[in-house]
C-alpha cells in the first residue's frame, strides 16, 4: 500500500526541515508493524527521506523519532513495534534550554 | 540545621513533597503508587540550576581556570545563568550569557538585576544557536572562562554527589526517577546514582517538545546532543509538549498548591503517565520527580491565568 493513502494507520509528523521531500506536507501517514517498515514505505513514497532518517542501517545521530511520545530508541530503535492509530513524530535533536 | 553561613551555602537539601492527591488512586488490596517532588526552586536563586552552577565555578577555581577578577561566559536560556550571575556577583566574576531572544522577559531582569551582561542568539534554533554563538564567542576570547554546562563534567557530579543522594535517603523504596533533559546533567548524575544504588530504579526522562521555531535548523548537521548524554543511565525518554505541560502545572497548582515553572509540568506528564503504567499493572511505586523551579519567571506568558492558553508558548523557548 503507498505510504500516502488515506487508508494508512499510522500518522507521521514531518518537521520543517524535512518537508521538501514531502512536499511540504507536515502530516503523512504509512502503513507499518515496525519502524524499519514505517520508514522503507516513507521513503516509496517519498524518495530520498530515508537517507536523511538512517546512516548505516540505524538511525542518524541527530535525528529523534518518538512512537506516541516516548523516544523509539529506548523502544528496541527500528525493531520499535507499530500498531494502527501510533502517532509518529520525527524532530531533529536540539539543546534544550537550561 | 538551618543556619548556614552564606546564601551559596544553603545550596541543596532540598524537601521531597508527598503528593497524596495528585498521586493515582489504586483498588482495595493493591499496592499504593505514589508521587513525590522535589522542590528546587527552595535553591539560592530558585532553580536547580544553582547545584550545575556552584559545581562548575568551585571545579574551575579548584583547577585554577577560574582566576579572580575573570570573565564566565555560558549559554543559557535562563535558569543556569541567573545562578551564575548571583555566585559571579558575590564572588567577583563577570558573567557574559548568550541567551535565545525568545525567552520570558523575567530571565532577562533577574540576569541584568545580577549583572550579567547579555548577547542574545536567534529565536530560530533555539539553544542550539546559543551553544553554537557561545562556543565561537569562547574561540574568539581565549581569556573568558566558558564553563559550558553541556559538556561540563561538574554539571553531572553536581547530581550525583547532591540530589541523587538527597533522594535516596529521604525515599530509599524509590521505585522511578523523573526529570527534565536539557544538559542531562540532573538525570545522568541522580540517575546514575541511583542506579548504583539500585539497578532496579527506572530513570526517566521528559524532554520539552517546543513549537516548530527552535527546531529550525539550517540543516541536520546543525543537531545537538550534549557531551554529557549517555543515553545507557536512562531507561525511557518521553516527548511533552506545550500544551500537555501547560494542563499539568495547572493541575500541579490546582490539587496539591504547588506553583512551579513550565519544565515541571512536561516532567509531571511523564510521572503521571508512569504512574497510570503501575496502577494498571498493579504494582506498587514511589516515583520522584524534580519541581525545576517555580512558576515566577514565566507569569509574563499568562499561561497562569484563567484563561491562560499553551499556544502563547508557541515560539518561546519555555524549559
Amino acid at each position: 500500500m503507498s505510504a500516502s493513502t488515506s487508508a494508512s494507520a499510522i500518522e507521521v509528523r514531518i518537521p520543517t526541515i524535512l518537508r521538501p521531500f514531502t512536499n511540504g506536507e507536515k502530516i503523512v501517514s504509512a502503513d507499518a508493524t515496525n519502524l524499519a517498515e514505517l520508514i522503507s514505505a516513507l521513503d516509496k513514497s517519498y524518495t530520498g527521506l530515508g537517507e536523511r532518517l538512517l546512516e548505516n542501517g540505524e538511525l542518524r545521530r541527530f535525528i529523534n523519532i518518538y512512537i506516541n511520545d516516548e523516544d523509539v530508541r529506548f523502544m528496541g530503535s527500528l525493531t520499535a513495534t507499530l500498531k494502527a492509530g501510533d502517532s509518529v513524530t520525527i524532530l531533529p535533536a536540539v539543546a534544550g534550554g537550561c | 540545621m538551618t543556619r548556614y553561613e552564606s546564601l551559596e551555602a544553603s545550596l541543596g537539601h532540598t524537601p521531597l513533597i508527598g503528593l497524596p492527591k495528585l498521586s493515582p488512586k489504586t483498588e482495595a488490596g493493591k499496592p499504593a503508587v505514589r508521587l513525590w517532588a522535589k522542590l528546587e526552586d527552595r535553591n539560592p536563586t530558585g532553580s536547580i540550576k544553582d547545584r550545575t552552577a556552584i559545581a562548575m565555578i568551585d571545579d574551575a577555581e579548584r583547577t585554577g581556570k577560574l582566576k579572580p577578577g575573570a570573565t564566565i561566559l555560558e549559554p543559557t536560556s535562563g535558569n543556569t545563568g541567573i545562578s551564575l550571575a548571583m555566585i559571579a556577583k558575590v564572588r567577583g566574576y563577570r558573567l557574559i550569557c548568550v541567551m535565545p531572544e525568545n525567552t520570558s522577559i523575567e530571565r532577562t531582569q533577574l540576569l541584568e538585576m545580577w549583572g550579567a551582561k547579555i548577547i542574545y542568539s536567534p529565536a530560530a534554533g533555539g539553544s542550539n544557536e546559543a551553544v553554537r554563538v557561545a562556543k565561537e564567542l569562547a574561540a574568539e576570547n581565549k581569556d573568558w572562562v566558558f564553563l559550558y554546562q553541556y559538556g561540563n563534567p561538574a554539571n553531572t557530579l553536581a547530581h550525583y554527589n547532591g540530589t541523587g543522594p538527597e533522594i535516596f535517603v529521604d525515599l530509599p523504596t524509590i521505585t522511578h526517577f523523573v526529570a527534565g533533559l536539557g544538559t542531562t546533567g540532573t538525570l545522568m548524575g541522580a540517575g546514575k546514582y541511583l542506579r548504583e544504588k539500585n539497578p532496579d530504579i527506572a530513570i526517566i526522562a521528559a524532554e520539552p517538545r517546543y513549537g516548530e521555531v527552535v527546531y529550525g535548523l539550517r540543516n541536520l548537521d546543525a543537531g545537538f546532543v550534549p557531551e554529557l548524554y549517555d543515553a545507557s543511565v536512562i531507561t525511557r525518554r518521553f516527548s511533552v509538549g506545550a500544551e500537555d505541560s501547560v494542563r499539568r502545572v495547572k493541575e500541579l497548582l490546582e490539587v496539591e498548591g504547588i506553583f512551579s515553572g513550565i519544565s515541571t509540568g512536561a516532567i509531571l506528564h511523564a510521572a503521571l503517565g508512569v504512574a497510570k503504567e503501575c496502577v494498571d499493572a498493579g504494582v506498587g511505586a514511589d516515583i520522584a520527580f524534580i519541581v525545576c523551579d517555580g512558576g515566577w519567571k514565566y507569569l509574563s506568558t499568562g499561561i497562569y491565568g484563567k484563561d491562560g492558553d499553551s499556544e502563547v508558548l508557541d515560539g518561546q523557548l519555555w524549559a
